[in-house]
């Protein structure tokens, strides 16, 4: 009897049956309802929201008037001849495209996660954790599509857009902010203490550094060019430069699969370690 | 038997910052792990990454006093590494201790004054510079990174800059009410443009003219010119006693406008 009437409305009534009772509660198609909160939260910090395009644009700047007078010609994709800032500017995109969406999935979940008790509350109505994961990894999305939205704007103001592949770009900084954000908010689970933050810092900054944002990979020794070629940003960053100047290659289609499939384990181990935690 | 008299003076003002300094060393003592990254390993991380990655593609030139690039952006990393750190430890730690875990209202409350605690806070954050800055010395000479002895002095250098940037922070934070997000603010709009636009990099003559101004009152370019002095030479008696009076009077107008909000905020 209980059963009949529960399954009468809602939009998880869509979702039939199957959904519902296997495994249990998982997902309710009510991730969007995750969405709107965020959208509402930064409705009331939009200057917060709004700063966030200016860090990327002051590295731009930077790179535009001071590194570019030091280095002034780099070996790019394909062994084209780059000006420096043409060089480093779709590394800074996809960068900027990581941190963004790992500030949001680390901070964010970790204050709603543990401190809020946000997610407990939502798993108290028709919401699942696998919505709770797509929800939030769809913000940080989001989020860093619409940075890297503006950098491109300024990308091509100064001149730095030369190929219509370049517009690839983009997708490209959306599907690495997928990636960081799904990835990111599966280790904020485990965090317990906001000083275990520094971890996070420990694998951002490096990653940021050396994954050839700032120098080709020429520089490292051979043995270190196999431990740089396996980091994730890596892949972004040779995805986003070789669009960027239109060098299309084959190795291409392997940078998008590395992320693709980031960004699957990253949502499957998020909605299984929030459901693990939180539906005990 | 001897009497003890009393003196109206509990401790003395050292002898109370330094007390207000073991408690941070005791907390210090079980939790040091968590910040060997921020204060310890990221100032090498850069040094490595732009002296080495970025710097093999550097031409010494003009912009570099003809040295490689390595020795020309290694004190400037440490100073850097200094403001980046006394910012943090200075910001949301000390709102904390008003707001949230509240030690300064527990301090207070002993006969340990809102002034001598504030010196203890900024003692503190010396220490830690000082540890952190002797730590990167050594293993940037392992890097290569310095030409001459004139480098031990870098170290004192990015204390002063450190505590430069320390002593406003600590103001900020005294003053702050909210949950600090101006700090997010601060961090974004102030310490990374200085970092990057306050000759750590490249040097400011770079800069348009029209927006140079902003370099010159940032406590990191004075720091950056006095550490480029002592380990590169170049810089005159004046200007680095200029430079030091510069991040001097900073200190001290920042310890006058903390020490006014630690006494408006703890002393009821």
């Amino acid at each position: 009897m209980a059963l009949t009437t529960s399954t009468s409305t809602g939009p998880s009534a869509r979702g039939g049956l199957l959904l519902r009772v296997l495994p249990p509660a998982l997902y309710s198609g009510r991730a969007g309802a995750l969405l709107e909160r965020s959208m509402l939260v930064y409705s009331r910090a939009w200057l917060v929201f709004a700063s966030g395009v200016l860090e990327p644009l002051f590295y731009l700047f930077a790179f535009q008037i001071g590194f570019g007078k030091l280095v002034t010609e780099v070996a790019g994709p394909g062994g084209q001849v780059l000006s420096y800032v043409s060089f480093v500017a779709p590394a800074l995109l996809v960068s900027s495209a990581m941190n963004g969406a790992v500030f949001d999935a680390t901070f964010g979940v970790f204050f709603k996660f543990r401190w809020s008790k946000l997610y407990e509350a939502m798993l108290s109505t028709p919401v699942g954790p696998l919505d709770i994961a797509i929800g939030e990894i769809s913000w940080a999305v989001l989020r860093g599509g619409v940075y890297s939205v503006a950098f491109f704007g300024v990308m091509a103001v100064m001149g730095l857009v030369t190929s219509p592949w370049a517009l690839l770009l983009i997708p490209v900084a959306v599907l690495v902010a997928f990636a960081f954000a799904a990835i990111g908010m599966a280790c904020a689970t485990f965090l317990r203490s906001p000083s275990q933050f520094e971890f996070i810092q420990l694998a951002l900054i490096p990653m940021f550094l050396f994954s050839t944002t700032f120098f080709p990979l020429s520089v490292y020794p051979d043995a270190l060019q196999v431990v740089v070629q396996c980091i994730p940003l890596y892949h972004g960053v040779e995805l986003a430069r070789g669009l960027a100047v239109g060098v299309l290659d084959p190795s291409m289609l392997g940078h998008t699969a590395y992320l693709l499939a980031l960004a699957g384990f990253g949502a499957w181990a998020t909605a299984r370690r929030i459901g693990k935690l939180l539906l005990r | 038997m001897t009497t003890v008299e009393s003196t109206g003076r509990v401790v003395g003002h050292l002898r109370a910052m330094w007390l207000r300094v073991e408690g941070h060393w005791v907390w210090y003592r079980r939790y040091w792990s968590s910040s060997l990254y921020s204060s310890g390993l990221q100032p090498v991380l850069f040094l490595a990454a732009m002296g080495l990655g970025f710097g093999s593609q550097v031409e010494p030139g003009a912009a570099t006093g003809g040295l490689s690039y390595l020795h020309y952006v290694a004190p400037a990393m440490l100073l850097s590494g200094a403001v980046m750190f006394a910012v943090g430890e200075s910001s949301y730690p000390v709102l904390s201790g008003f707001k949230w875990q509240k030690q300064y209202i527990a301090v207070t409350a002993t006969p340990i004054t809102p002034g001598q605690l504030l010196g203890g806070q900024l003692l503190w954050v010396c220490m830690r510079l000082l540890l952190a800055g002797a730590s990167y010395l050594v293993i940037a000479s392992l890097f290569g990174a310095w030409l001459n002895a004139g480098a031990l002095l870098v170290v004192p250098i990015g204390v002063l800059t450190g505590l430069a940037c320390a002593a406003p922070v600590t103001a900020l934070a005294a003053s702050t009410f909210d949950e600090g997000e101006r700090f997010a603010a601060v961090f974004r709009f102030v310490v990374m443009p200085m970092t990057l636009f306050a000759g750590t990099f490249f040097p400011i003559t770079q800069i348009p003219l029209a927006l140079r101004w902003l370099a010159w009152i940032s406590p990191l370019w004075h720091g950056n010119e006095l550490a480029r002095g002592v380990t590169l030479g170049g810089l005159g008696p004046l200007p680095a006693l200029g430079h030091a009076a510069f991040l001097g009077g900073v200190v001290l107008a920042g310890i006058l406008v903390a020490r006014h909000w630690f006494y408006r905020r703890l002393v009821v």
